[in-house]
């Protein structure tokens, strides 16, 4: 039954269609948990589609509270450190973007309870572009951009 | 499969875990430079973070995470001894999970 439902993932990654998208999203909740792997967020183009499959809204404001460290210069873009620090209070998550990449959404971090406004991490980007953090805090989104230079990209070859 | 290296580090309170695992995060845009075929996509997709039965943390990560993932982030409410469970879960249904005691 495992073999059988690898298959029909496959099958449910490559197709575009709705059935496979249902069926992938299916498959990827093997438990409870507290969000499901968004496909059509992953998959979206660019960062308003990925903003508004994520939180359902692509309007955010820019602030100064939430710094992102990352290096000017990347010589590598396979492996690109980057933290992100937030100020802001009651953040409830931290979504990493990359606004060059084919698909931009990089990663999406659920904050639990207690948990503080830090992470860090580290990206792939495929060429020089802006590193963006959206913070979701209460109903609002916020958000702060980096430039990151890149030499050798690191998402394809 | 012993993928994940931990460490939980608590001063004054707070809680810093320190995660590595080990996995390809094949994009599936890369070719194979002998065969000139790609190679399939391959990506951690979901990394959650657990203390005493409470998640305190889900990562949703997309293909663009670097091969051999690092992961870090601060908590409090934990004291030291506690457990902490990491688990992850992959495009392919491959899944692996590990404890650290917090020092």
């Amino acid at each position: 039954m495992t073999s059988m439902k690898r298959r029909l993932f496959l099958k449910g990654s490559l197709a575009t269609g709705a059935v496979g998208i249902a069926v992938s999203t299916g498959l990827l909740t093997p438990r409870v948990s507290m969000a499901a792997w968004s496909k059509a967020a992953f998959e979206a183009t660019d960062i308003n589609g990925g903003l508004t499959a994520l939180y359902g809204s692509s309007s955010m404001d820019k602030s100064d509270k939430i710094k992102i460290k990352a290096p000017d210069i990347a010589e590598n873009g396979a492996v690109v450190p980057v933290s992100v620090t937030t100020s802001i209070d009651g953040v409830s998550s931290i979504s990493l973007f990359a606004d060059k990449n084919a698909l931009p959404l990089t990663a999406d971090f659920k904050l639990g309870p207690g948990t503080e406004g830090y992470v860090s991490t580290r990206i792939k980007m495929g060429k020089t572009a802006n590193v963006i953090a959206v913070v979701k805090a209460g109903d609002k989104l916020f958000s702060s951009s980096k430039e990151v230079k890149v030499t050798i990209g690191g998402c394809g070859g | 499969m012993a993928s994940i290296k931990m460490r939980a580090k608590i001063t004054d309170g707070v809680t810093t875990l320190k995660v590595l695992i080990s996995h390809p995060m094949d994009t599936g845009l890369q070719k194979d430079k002998k065969t000139g075929k790609k190679i399939p996509a391959h990506f951690i997709q979901e990394v959650v973070c657990k203390h005493k039965d409470t998640t305190i943390m889900t990562a949703n990560w997309g293909p663009a995470i670097s091969k051999n993932p690092y992961l870090s982030f601060n908590f409090k409410g934990a004291a030291a001894g506690d457990t902490i469970n990491l688990s992850w879960v992959d495009n392919k249904g491959e899944k692996d999970s590990s404890d650290v005691v917090i020092k």
